[in-house]
């Protein structure tokens, strides 16, 4: 096809595009571009995929806003008859489930600022110079990843009950932190290899110490990937279930999830309660990934795609 | 608001606030030590690195390298919760070692299965959700990098599923799995089938997992990929288009090459996620089904609901055993070594140019 009628095609109408091809061809086969058919079948595709993605997370507040005498109903209604945000108020105010949001809220944010210090001036150590045991360093770090976490939870629980750190934060926060480290030094050294080393000898020689030019150019340089690095330890710690399972077993203590479960486990009378804190959890986790998705994706092929 | 008090939000915030000052003093310190102790050693060059790393190397050793090396001590015991410890009568040795080793493969794990059984479904498991998260990850992630109208809204809608807590997810999909109440059997029955005991049915069981770890690793997939697809530069396709190369010898001889360093540490990451999977197979099983359990499972099963430590840990130890061989094999096999960047990577020295 010729660039002349490729413009032309480009520049007419439907209807005009219809005429001259006939009905057929235009829908099923266009010379250039997607068929309409083609697209619609795309967009048929992504909205099925949608759908499935989106439903089970619907059906919770379908749940959530039920009434008492219509829980337990065989019927897949988009919206239930005399819906109420009951469950929500009970949720909140009888039952323990703001105490859990905080304790998990304060766990969490505590540790991803010590997980992402250390994260950061490791990542540093290991981007900017060479170092006998650096190479060994980095094996270990990807080899942590796959050690399941199961595998280290007796060792852990004994240590803890050793130490009398069971039923305590204590040892939960300094495990939490550790946790994400890896995989946020792996993160972190990625992008800080993409900054050129220049930046840090033109500050150096404006009499700048090596940790100065550390705190001043590549830590302000690096915001996207501490993000990300700040996100993943935020999950790990937010989304925990196995060591707080083994650390914590007093009810007041309980991190969202433990609560969570013990909600989920009465759900044969708590159904409403149980999706109503589902959702209020989900709902700025989701916000929060969602917004932060580019960075995310980002960041996690940084390292490995650009050189 | 239920049980949170003034009281108690003070005390909370003085326990975490004291440990994390805690940690903080203690890393502050242990660093000021090591720096003086390596200057004097050695230049500066290295003391400083060191001296950085001094935090992650002290906490990875406590939370990862002492537990592996306890794990080998216990292997070689008999603890239980009767046994915890020596003073209650626990008892080390070559012997008790063997035995708990033989165990892992002659005995059950639990109470019923043996040990290939159970590794032969977490094959299966890890094969079936790698296969299927990475086709249908790539097959959404090329129709989501075409340019077309509603892409920022179907894209973010596929990605629900990755967002979402994912113990929301599981313990939503665990209640949506009721035989009479869930949605899942009340659409079945909708459409005129049977309804199907999600819960109760050994094969059933299983094949609810997967289907909700498919909801759940298929988005996180699609993310992955679809960066590196946008990575790709425009114009290898519109050459490959102007030398005649046909849709599928593009997607082979241009999309694959182009996103292989995103999809093969991907690849690996998610048979490692996968086989070391333990919050889907764990909470799906509400009835505690041995033939749902996978090795994980099974491993935590044993320790802290048969309370087997000494066993657990020799378990453990052939699990690593496995993900190592795994991983050994598969850099050889491929060639794919994600550290020979870093081995080859330009001293700082030096220039560090970006291509």
């Amino acid at each position: 096809m010729s660039e002349v009628s490729l413009l032309k095609q480009h520049q007419m109408g439907v209807v005009a595009q219809i005429r001259r091809y006939g009905l057929y061809r235009w829908f099923f086969k266009r010379a250039r571009g997607d068929s309409p058919f083609k697209r619609m079948l795309i967009h048929l595709v992504l909205i099925a995929a949608c759908i499935i993605a989106a439903y089970p997370v619907l059906r919770i507040l379908i749940i959530s806003v039920r009434p008492g005498d219509q829980l337990f109903t065989t019927s897949l209604r988009l919206w239930p008859e005399n819906a109420t945000w009951d469950a929500y108020r009970r949720v909140i105010f009888n039952r323990d489930f703001v105490l859990w949001i905080w304790n998990s809220l304060l766990i969490t944010t505590a540790t991803c600022f010590v997980g992402v210090t250390i994260a950061s001036t490791s990542a540093y150590a290991f981007s900017r110079w060479d170092f006998p045991g650096k190479v060994s360093g980095l094996i270990f770090l990807l080899a942590t990843q796959m050690i399941p976490g199961a595998m280290l939870m007796v060792p852990i629980y004994i240590l803890a009950a050793n130490l009398g750190l069971i039923n305590t934060w204590r040892g939960l926060v300094v495990a939490y932190s550790v946790q994400a480290v890896p995989f946020s030094i792996w993160i972190l050294k990625g992008y800080y290899d993409t900054i050129p080393f220049e930046l840090e000898q033109a500050a150096m020689i404006d009499g700048c110490s090596r940790l100065g030019s550390f705190y001043r150019i590549i830590l302000p340089l690096s915001v996207p990937a501490l993000a990300i690095a700040f996100l993943f330890n935020f999950m790990q710690a937010w989304n925990d279930f196995l060591l707080a399972r083994i650390m914590l077993q007093r009810s007041h203590m309980y991190t969202w999830p433990l609560g969570l479960q013990r909600l989920q486990d009465q759900f044969q009378t708590l159904w409403s309660e149980f999706a109503a804190a589902s959702l209020m959890i989900s709902i700025p986790a989701m916000v929060l990934f969602l917004a932060s998705s580019r960075y995310l994706i980002g960041g996690l092929t940084v390292g490995s795609v650009k050189q | 608001m239920g049980s949170l008090t003034p009281q108690i939000i003070g005390q909370s915030i003085e326990q975490v606030g004291l440990t994390i000052l805690a940690v903080v003093v203690i890393a502050l310190g242990l660093q000021l030590l090591f720096y003086a102790i390596l200057s004097k050693g050695m230049s500066t060059r290295h003391s400083l690195p060191y001296t950085l790393l001094v935090p992650a190397i002290i906490g990875l050793s406590l939370l990862v390298v002492f537990p592996i090396l306890y794990n080998f001590f216990l292997a070689f015991t008999d603890m239980s919760l009767r046994r915890f410890g020596f003073e209650r009568g626990m008892t080390m040795g070559i012997a008790q070692g063997l035995n708990n080793f033989r165990n892992v493969f002659t005995a059950p794990v639990l109470q019923q299965q043996h040990f290939f059984p159970v590794f032969g479904r977490t094959i299966l498991w890890t094969a079936m959700q790698v296969t299927v998260h990475v086709s249908c990850g790539m097959g959404l992630a090329i129709l989501l990098n075409r340019p077309m109208k509603m892409r920022g809204v179907y894209r973010a809608i596929i990605l629900i599923p990755w967002a979402i807590p994912q113990i929301v997810a599981v313990l939503t999909w665990r209640t949506e799995f009721n035989a009479q109440w869930g949605f899942v059997n009340i659409m079945l029955q909708g459409i005129g089938l049977e309804a199907i005991p999600w819960m109760t049915s050994r094969f059933w069981n299983f094949m609810a997992f997967n289907i909700v770890n498919f909801w759940l690793g298929i988005p996180f997939m699609t993310v992955i990929l679809l960066g590196g697809l946008q990575s790709i530069n425009d114009t290898y396709y519109e050459s490959a288009e102007i030398d005649g190369a046909s849709k599928w010898q593009r997607f082979t001889n241009v999309t694959i090459p182009m996103i292989k360093p995103v999809l093969t540490p991907a690849v690996i990451l998610g048979v490692i996620w996968t086989f070391n999977n333990f919050n889907i197979p764990y909470f799906i099983n509400q009835r505690g089904l041995e033939t749902s359990d996978i090795l994980v499972t099974a491993l935590f099963r044993a320790a802290f609901e048969f309370n087997r430590y000494g066993f657990a840990a020799a378990l453990a130890i052939v699990i690593f055993a496995i993900l190592l061989g795994f991983t050994v094999a598969y850099m050889k096999i491929t060639g794919f070594n994600p550290t020979l960047k870093a081995m080859n990577a330009p001293v700082p020295a030096g220039s560090r140019r970006k291509k």
